[in-house]
């Protein structure tokens, strides 16, 4: 039994590092969700090189594996002399990571939006900024979600490896724990249940938190 | 004593072979574990279904580094004393499956249901109507996704270096420490996947191009 009880030793370490994984994945999610949008405007840009810079972001990131962004972000940006604590360089190279998958998401969803809407529209006298916002892009959004969702619980689910950077996540505490028990795998398997949990309930929540923004009758 | 950029290049790249097999052997036997699944999963008794489908939700459900932890940490427990790049293809290779079975039964279920019906009128067995009418069908299909599932799988590898396998990632690191030039060797890395992975998603983009060129 470890000194200050169970409850000391393992389940408020394993809690704090579950709202250490959400936290990190709700301000992705805030912050991605909002780059995809502008980062799905400038692949549909008409000037040539914000379309084409736009994309090879995209191809970069999605061709190159998350940890090694993450490693670049903490360990190798310093030497640029930008300095970011493992919170913050996190939360950067998830939302670069999950940027570029979405703004993929969302341009699908924009192309697949007939012109007719845009054109009905601006028939009505509403100024371009509003069609776009309020016309063209809800549409885009609802037909691509069930993607997006996906990517939000892949992009939770990859944020394991920011234990890596010792940042305190769920698998960091879980790090801990089984070294100093030294029962890895029963630590691991509590661990990889709970990542279960998380996916089914954040599927669940942003489903809903989606159905509440776009309308009912999601996919 | 110094270290060149070529230096580093070079290690990197002698390393980046580990990675490549790494991959493909992940990729082969989880292929293979994948058809497996996939056959429980479409065919087997209710029961077995069920069985199939938790497995592939649990593996989609899941962080791989954890799949990778319980396979390292595990089979210790059971007796065995695995290396870690054998920890490292076992969970690969599990995970794998688990995607690729998810990925073919899309296609399989794309098949029209009446190819199933016709073969079945030509009196063949339900084995027989898969292997010579649902599936020279579903393998068109299955290409261009499986190839875009190469390119996750190759990403994939450098979580291998978490559980001490010396693949690309894992050199990097030890480059790193020695160097003290994370920018380069990071940067490079990153390069050195990007190099693996973009010619993969060429060719997943021009075959499912060419596929919806053929079956318009």
């Amino acid at each position: 039994m470890p000194a200050g009880g169970v409850l000391e030793a393992y389940v408020v370490p394993i809690l704090h590092g579950i709202s250490t994984t959400l936290l990190l994945i709700a301000l992705t999610v805030l912050l991605g969700g909002t780059l995809s949008i502008l980062g799905a405007a400038a692949r549909r840009s008409a000037t040539s090189w914000v379309r084409g810079g736009a994309g090879w972001y995209v191809e970069l990131f999605r061709n190159t594996p998350f940890i090694v962004q993450l490693f670049f972000v903490y360990f190798g940006l310093p030497s640029l002399g930008l300095r970011l604590d493992p919170f913050a360089a996190a939360v950067f190279a998830m939302t670069l990571n999950f940027t570029a998958y979405g703004t993929e998401m969302v341009r699908a969803g924009l192309d697949a939006v007939p012109p007719g809407q845009r054109d009905a529209g601006r028939a009505l006298g509403l100024h371009d900024f509003t069609v776009f916002g309020r016309v063209v892009l809800p549409q885009a959004l609802r037909s691509v979600f069930p993607a997006l969702v996906s990517q939000v619980v892949i992009t939770m689910l990859e944020s394991a490896v920011v234990s890596q950077i010792a940042l305190r996540d769920l698998t960091y505490e879980a790090d801990l724990i089984q070294s100093r028990t030294f029962r890895a795998f029963e630590t691991y398997a509590v661990a990889t249940g709970i990542y279960l949990g998380l996916s089914l309930v954040l599927r669940r929540a942003v489903g809903r938190a989606g159905g509440r923004l776009l309308g009912q009758g999601l996919g | 004593m110094e270290f060149t950029l070529w230096d580093i290049l070079r290690n990197l790249l002698l390393a980046a072979r580990w990675t490549a097999l790494l991959s493909a052997m992940a990729f082969c036997s989880g292929g293979l574990s994948g058809l497996l699944l996939l056959a429980l999963r479409m065919g087997g008794s209710p029961a077995v279904r069920r069985l199939a489908t938790a497995f592939i939700e649990v593996f989609q459900g899941t962080p791989l580094l954890m799949q990778l932890f319980l396979v390292y940490f595990g089979l210790p427990l059971l007796g065995l004393d695995v290396p870690p790049w054998l920890a490292a293809l076992l969970g690969l290779t599990l995970a794998a499956s688990a995607y690729l079975a998810e990925i073919w039964r899309g296609c399989v279920e794309a098949v029209p249901l009446g190819q199933w019906e016709a073969a079945a009128a030509m009196g063949l067995h339900r084995f027989r109507q898969a292997q010579l009418v649902i599936l020279p069908q579903a393998l068109r299909i299955a290409v261009p996704p499986t190839v875009g599932f190469l390119v996750q799988l190759v990403k994939s590898t450098a979580l291998t270096s978490i559980i001490g396998f010396d693949e690309l990632l894992k050199t990097s690191n030890v480059i790193n420490n020695a160097t003290f030039a994370p920018f380069t060797v990071y940067g490079l890395v990153a390069l050195i996947y990007f190099a693996l992975c973009y010619p993969l998603t060429m060719a997943s983009r021009t075959l499912e191009r060419r596929l919806a060129l053929a079956t318009r």
